[in-house]
């Protein structure tokens, strides 16, 4: 396998100086260690399970110091993950991952980009799937109980789903 | 400085500005010992205090914007050291000796790019602005920023020098599928955009080279994407990654945030084009004509993520008439251009204000004709009038009355 792959790459080499072309063929390990792309679809999520019940004593070791205690967070400083769910057509809307966010899957891919913010990158595909769980579990979205796993997460429905529209700009035409 | 007669008399004789400075050199005492040596890398006068500014007592002082101070800006380039800054999770301290590009996806053979490598292309050179469309968010509301640094400083403009993305597209030969690209940084929280292929195609480049020097960390050393007009969240900093893909990935920042708010509760999405903007920097809010009434000069900075700006007019009298400026040449396009109007101060409370045209035929608006179309939680994108009050003991503000 290993000498087959070298073979490939020197052979992908010499075709590549013979064209002029500048960049190096990317071995397939460093596409794969590298590759953290999420779809909407759930292409891109890896293998992994977790429930909202797993995810409560990851979010309070992992989560808590900044988000708070019920995920409410801390006003002007860590946004608040629950809450605002029916306010986003309204004078005021309170955007949260659960009143706002219109892919579960981003929710996923935001986490295991980012956070902890402290530590983004240390946590397992299971604690990600755990913690994802419980912030769609407090926003009543999904069941206490409920398994997110590559399949389960993109089939959620998300409440502003459906929200997103096209830029419509120019929409304002200057009067002379 | 004292009135110098022989002054007066040569400047009615009309000599020329050189004359004019070696006179006045002649009055400076001249410094009694030599002053510091040669330096390997400049600083500028420790008399000088333009500075960005940094929000206070955060508590995540690696996440949030510093703004360009464009109240204290002369012609169109901002200096790299006050380029405005816009991180999600601090600035990365990266290695050119082992930071590579990964181009992967729908290609037919994905590839890898070190700094060197890039730089074995022919380079290309532009002047472009980059603007986080953010910018103006505080004048959607009440809250009106008080000075352009803070109403208009997350824009800055400069030379960048770099490749174009669709030479290294080329070379990776995209497949027929792949309509979208996602990109991603090497920043802590790897913060990724899906970009049109369009885009990519068209007057995308990556640039290493930021006005004549290497591009600054902030900026994201050692290589960033950089899409003309495009808001700045796009041009992703310390670029690590570019996916061919068919459809966008709907990452965070593309879905919960820079989309727009409408009143019946649809949010506009992947609003990339910057519209037709500008903003008087002087007289600006924080500054005071000083004096008395009679000869000012009124600048600004006007710039479209649509193209070339074309004209920029300047009221006086609360828009109810407005003047042509003058643009100062040469007129690059998706970039900074400098427009200068002489003006007569009567000494008198005035309401000053500029609009900005664009080649693509574009006019800007009053903020109240935006929030009219947009209502006031479409909280990016803001490229509305901004209007400066000038008080008559001559100091500048963001409201009609002190
Ligand atoms: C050290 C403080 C800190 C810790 C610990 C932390 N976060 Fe965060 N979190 C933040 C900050 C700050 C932001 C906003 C980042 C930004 O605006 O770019 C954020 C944003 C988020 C968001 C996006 C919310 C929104 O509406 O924008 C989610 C989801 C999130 N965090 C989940 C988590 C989870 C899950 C954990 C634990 C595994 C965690 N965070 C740990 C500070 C923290």
């Amino acid at each position: 396998m290993l000498l087959r792959f070298s073979f490939i790459t020197l052979l992908a080499c010499a075709l590549g100086f013979g064209q002029g072309r500048i960049g190096r063929p990317a071995p397939e390990e460093r596409i794969k260690a590298m590759d953290i792309t999420t779809m909407s679809n759930g292409a891109g999520l890896p293998e992994g399970k977790g429930t909202a019940a797993a995810g409560k004593s990851i979010y309070k070791e992992k989560c808590e110091t900044c988000h708070n205690e019920k995920l409410e967070g801390r006003e002007g400083q860590y946004p608040g993950l629950v809450g605002g769910i029916g306010s986003i057509n309204t004078p005021k809307p309170a955007k949260t991952v659960g009143s706002y966010w219109p892919y579960a899957t981003t929710v996923f891919d935001y986490i295991r980009r980012a956070m902890p913010y402290d530590q983004p990158g240390s946590l397992s595909s299971d604690e990600v799937y755990a913690v994802v769980a419980l912030i769609l579990s407090a926003n009543g979205i999904i069941g206490e109980n409920v398994e997110m796993n590559k399949t389960s997460l993109p089939k959620v429905k998300m409440p502003n789903a459906g929200n997103f529209v096209p830029d419509a700009r120019p929409d304002v035409k200057a009067k002379r | 400085m004292k009135k110098d007669p022989s002054r007066r008399k040569l400047l009615s004789m009309g000599a020329g500005l050189a004359a004019l400075t070696a006179c006045t050199a002649e009055k400076q005492e001249a410094p009694s010992q030599v002053g510091k040596a040669l330096s390997p890398y400049g600083e500028r006068s420790s008399r000088e205090t333009a500075k960005r500014l940094v929000p206070a007592d955060s508590k995540t002082p690696s996440t949030g914007g510093s703004r360009t101070p464009l109240q204290e800006s002369y012609g169109t380039i901002t200096p790299s050291s006050l380029h405005f800054e816009r991180h999600h999770s601090g600035v990365p301290d990266l290695d050119p000796a082992t930071h590579e590009l990964l181009i992967h996806g729908l290609v037919e053979q994905p590839l890898v790019y070190s700094l060197a490598d890039l730089k074995r292309f022919p380079a290309t050179t532009r002047v472009h602005f980059v603007e986080c469309s953010g910018n103006g968010t505080s004048e959607y509301t009440a809250a009106l920023g008080p000075t352009a640094q803070v109403s208009h400083g997350l824009a800055s403009c400069s030379e960048w020098t770099g490749v174009p993305v669709k030479l290294l597209l080329a070379e990776a030969k995209l497949k027929p599928e792949a309509k979208w690209v996602i990109a991603e940084g090497g920043d802590a929280c790897k913060l990724a955009r899906s970009i049109p292929l369009a885009k990519l195609m068209d007057d995308a480049m990556i640039v290493y080279a930021q006005n004549g020097e290497a591009i600054r960390p902030e900026q994201g050393y050692p290589m960033r994407l950089l899409l003309p007009g495009f808001e700045g969240n796009t041009n992703v900093k310390w670029i690590r990654r570019l996916h061919a893909t068919a459809e966008p990935a709907q990452t965070t920042h593309e879905t919960a945030y820079y989309t727009d708010l409408m009143p019946d509760g649809k949010a506009r999405q992947f609003s990339f084009d910057l519209e037709g903007k500008s903003v008087i920097t002087h007289p600006s809010g924080g500054q005071k004509l000083t004096g008395g009434a009679g000869a000012f000069e009124i600048t600004g900075l006007a710039w479209s993520g649509r193209g070339k700006i074309t004209r920029v007019e300047v009221s006086s009298d609360g828009g109810k008439t407005w003047k042509d400026a003058e643009l100062n040449q040469p007129i690059h396009s998706k970039a900074f251009v400098r427009f200068r109007m002489p003006w007569n101060w009567d000494g008198g409370a005035v309401t000053l204000q500029s609009r900005a045209t664009d080649d693509s035929g574009y006019t800007q608006v009053s903020q109240d004709e935006l929030a009219a179309a947009r209502g006031r939680n479409y909280r990016y994108h803001n490229n509305g009038i901004k209007v400066w009050y000038i008080q008559p003991d001559g100091s500048v503000t963001h409201a009609a009355q002190v």
